[in-house]
């Protein structure tokens, strides 16, 4: 058993071929958590290898689309023996509802998770309705 | 309780998803001999594994990982990683997805024969966290000059 023998493919793009363009547009879609609290969504995203940089969120209308790309620091001629991430590329996309401030998302970036927190509007936000004993 | 996220969800785009990997399966990654430490897709973390003639690249993508909870050990060509994410579930908020994954893991890789047990570096980097390995030197190719 000479090497960890499971695939042996260029682990780098190659656009030349028909297989290396279909792997270039293949996306990664980043595994996320989605919860909500009294002030708004918080959405946590996995996107290792991508840096503020390469990172872009964007919303169009009611679309909140995270997209990155991962820089992975790899030598000139290597030969991928084993590959579980077949592209470096991450994309997904959510529909945001109509009581989110788009324009409040806050986001942040730390060791490869994204962290977006999207308040809502202050008139839907839960209140405290006191009950009077009388 | 989130372990297996193919449990989670149960929307149509997760059973695209579950579809789609299901496929990989049939006709993509079945069809080679998978090696007998490979581990199901989906696993945490996923692991790449580059070689050039001097070297040996392991890279898991492990994002949000606790640095300090790594322990990575190469014993001859077997390498071993074992480390804690933390991704717990928040008490006060109501989940819709929860796809991360939280606790501990541990990956055992078989690298090539020749690797350097006492050449051994990790970084981690933006969630990356790659570990560099020296081949020996007797190993490498060497240019046989024909007289």
């Amino acid at each position: 058993m000479a090497d960890a023998n499971v695939e042996n493919s260029e682990m780098t793009t190659r656009d030349s071929s028909e297989a290396g363009k279909r792997e270039s547009e293949m996306t990664l879609r980043p595994l996320v958590d989605i919860f909500e609290d009294a002030n708004g969504i918080n959405l946590m995203a996995d996107m290792p290898g991508v840096s503020r940089e390469r990172l872009n969120i964007e919303v169009d209308k009611d679309m909140l689309l995270v997209e990155g790309d991962a820089s992975i620091d790899m030598p000139e001629g290597m030969e991928a023996v084993h590959a579980d991430v077949r592209s470096t590329r991450y994309r997904r996309s959510f529909a945001l509802s109509s009581e989110l401030e788009v324009d409040g998302i806050d986001a942040s970036l730390k060791d490869g998770v994204l962290n977006i927190h999207i308040p809502k509007r202050p008139e839907v936000r839960p209140r405290k309705i006191e009950v009077r004993v009388e | 309780m989130f372990g297996n996220r193919t449990n989670f969800g149960g929307s149509l785009f997760d059973e695209f998803r579950r579809l789609e990997s299901e496929m990989d399966g049939l006709f993509g990654r079945g069809s080679w001999p998978a090696g007998i430490r490979s581990v199901a897709q989906g696993t945490y973390p996923p692991v790449n594994i580059g070689t050039t003639a001097d070297q040996v690249d392991v890279y898991l993508f492990a994002a949000g990982l606790d640095a300090g909870s790594l322990d990575i050990s190469l014993q001859q060509n077997l390498l071993t990683i074992s480390g804690e994410r933390k991704a717990p579930v928040r008490e006060d908020a109501d989940y819709y997805r929860k796809e991360r994954f939280d606790g501990s893991f541990r990956r055992l890789v078989t690298l090539p024969d020749d690797v350097d047990p006492e050449q051994v570096e990790a970084k981690y980097r933006d969630g990356i966290l790659q570990i560099h390995v020296k081949r020996q030197a007797a190993s490498r190719p060497r240019q046989i000059e024909v007289k």
